[in-house]
């Protein structure tokens, strides 16, 4: 009964965050969700294999996408805490065999948070050929009371393909401390971004590092940063071009949007082979000039134009 | 409609729009004419409120409007389409376009249609660096008249863009006119106020002669295009 409660309550709460609650229902479709150590549901879809286990602090996962096989609906994830207070810990083992394709979208929830910490811990294995994508958006109250980590190694096959994105634009963090590390073969094609709303006393840290170690190997390390009142944020955007015409780009935007707010971005780029090319562009400023005149001679006020800028730089 | 008394300006130390008179009259496109360096572009900044005037005053409609900010001037029903249009990341051209209104799908497939903009291959994309400055230029045209204002201040419409933009942004024009809005037509191409009712030229800071397009074309030939007169007063 209690764990029946726990799951409408989830379902309420991943519906107010933006998940789609259809999507949960359908019967060929994965999902899985998890309150702070329980699995409330889990759902695997022909091709999915999907194993938890519950710990006293989190739920370790192993998730496989079997080879050649692609799923044709996204599989849904649903974390979070929804007390004021909890520790999550997700222990996330990946296995995307050789020619898979798999489209998966989590949720995060943490909407009366005052004092949570919400880890994850990812090993993701992207085999030859196959093509993951994953899109993380945060749901989290105004209280700002949540320590996030999320932290992955990624190894992506030859001809493989990852692409994820992570969005944290609704309510407050209090901390952010986002690890990606990805290792890309021969002809791989790999894409990380972050879009974060920074706000109050927001501390948040972004490292994406892209190792291009296989000819031909792409990356691309993108970020676009918004901050608020007194947040603090660094972007540590690092590519590494360590094989023949490999090709990799860092490309990091913060834009500053309070008087107490500190923003440092730092571009690493580094090669070791003369046939390898890795760029970056890193801007830090307040909202451009021209872009708010713009917005204005358009009939917008001041606000309604900051509020366009954004949005669009977070889409 | 819209008259400039007396406008003074002074930038560093150096007078940048010294003295300068000028009206734009309902509904009628109005050449302006001149070099680079002769202060069109600081003209349309203080039209639309970027910046003020140290003497002088704008008058819209009967109504002092010289110390009125970009958004007052803006919900008035005046304009500006900027020489280089700023770009915008995440906001697609379809929703530009309805920024501030509520304007039907066909209404904005309409509007890009006047510019010469296929709405299939131009509406879900962003305003953002991926467009040429052509087309830029197209989706800023398309963008004032979808405002529908009383008048638009369009600033080198012309410059800098392709053989194939061109007709369609003069196009674009005509078509403002019709729909009843007044045009202040910024240019140095005389090929561009071919277009106007009537046309001034502008030499450092003043406007310095008014007439019909064909007669301030021959006089611009003969007496600007050959002078110095940039950013001095000796006129």
């Amino acid at each position: 009964m209690i764990v029946v409660k726990e799951y409408e309550a989830m379902l309420e709460a991943y519906g107010k965050a933006g998940g789609n609650l259809n999507a949960l229902k359908i019967r060929d479709a994965g999902n899985l969700v998890i309150h702070k150590n329980k699995v409330l549901s889990a759902n695997e879809a022909a091709g999915i294999k999907v194993e938890t286990e519950e710990t006293e602090t989190g739920v370790n996962i192993y998730f496989l996408v079997e080879e050649g096989v692609k799923i044709k609906h996204p599989v849904h994830l649903c974390f979070g805490v929804l007390p004021q207070e909890g520790l999550q810990e997700i222990t996330l083992k990946v296995e995307a065999q050789a020619g898979s394709e798999v489209n998966v979208i989590a949720h995060c929830i943490f909407p009366n948070a005052v004092a949570v910490i919400h880890k994850m811990n990812a090993d993701i294995n992207i085999g030859d050929n196959a093509k993951f994508s994953y899109h993380e958006t945060h749901y989290h109250g105004e209280f700002g009371g949540v320590k996030v980590i999320p932290k992955a190694k990624i190894r992506v096959g030859k001809k493989g393909v990852w692409q994820s994105t992570f969005v944290l634009i609704e309510g407050c963090v209090g901390m952010l401390d986002y690890d990606f590390e990805i290792f890309g073969e021969e002809k791989s094609n790999s894409e990380l971004m972050v879009k974060v709303s920074g706000k109050k006393e927001d501390d948040i840290s972004i490292v994406e590092k892209i190792h291009l170690d296989g000819a031909e190997a792409r990356g691309l390390a993108k970020s676009r940063l918004v901050l608020n009142d007194n947040a603090k944020a660094v972007v540590r955007g690092e590519t590494y071009g360590n094989a023949p015409f490999a090709r990799g780009h860092v490309d990091c935007l913060e834009i500053v949007n309070g008087e107490g707010v500190i923003a440092r971005a730092i571009p690493m780029v580094y090669v070791n082979d003369k046939q390898a090319k890795v760029t970056h562009e890193a801007a830090i400023g307040s909202i451009d000039k021209k872009q708010m005149q713009t917005l204005m001679a358009r009939g917008l006020n001041e606000e309604e134009a900051v509020d366009v800028i954004v949005r669009g730089i977070l889409k | 409609m819209l008259e400039m008394r007396n406008l003074k300006l002074t930038l560093n130390g150096k007078p940048v729009i010294d003295g300068l008179n000028l009206e734009v009259k309902e509904g009628k496109i109005h050449g302006l004419l001149g070099v680079n360096g002769t202060g069109k572009t600081t003209l349309a900044s203080l039209i639309m409120g970027i910046s003020y005037p140290d003497e002088g005053n704008i008058i819209f409609e009967g109504q002092d409007i010289t110390q009125c900010t970009i958004s007052q001037r803006a919900k008035m029903g005046i304009t500006l389409a900027w020489q280089e249009p700023a770009r915008f990341e995440g906001l697609s051209i379809k929703e530009y376009l309805n920024l501030n209104r509520d304007l039907s799908l066909s209404e904005i497939e309409n509007y890009l249609w006047m510019v010469g903009l296929p709405p299939t291959e131009y509406l879900n994309r962003a305003i953002d660096v991926s467009l040429s400055g052509g087309e830029r230029k197209r989706v800023e045209l398309a963008s004032v008249m979808a405002i529908k204002p009383k008048v638009v201040i369009l600033d080198e419409p012309d410059s800098g863009i392709d053989v194939v933009s061109l007709p369609h942004i003069m196009n674009g024009i005509t078509e403002m006119s019709k729909q009843g809005s007044a045009v202040l037509l910024i240019t140095h191409s005389e090929e561009a106020v071919s277009v106007a009712d009537e046309v001034s030229v502008m030499c450092a800071g003043k406007v310095i002669n008014t007439g019909l397009p064909e007669e301030m074309c021959q006089w611009f030939k003969s007496n600007c295009q050959t002078c110095n007169h940039i950013g001095t007063l000796e006129v």
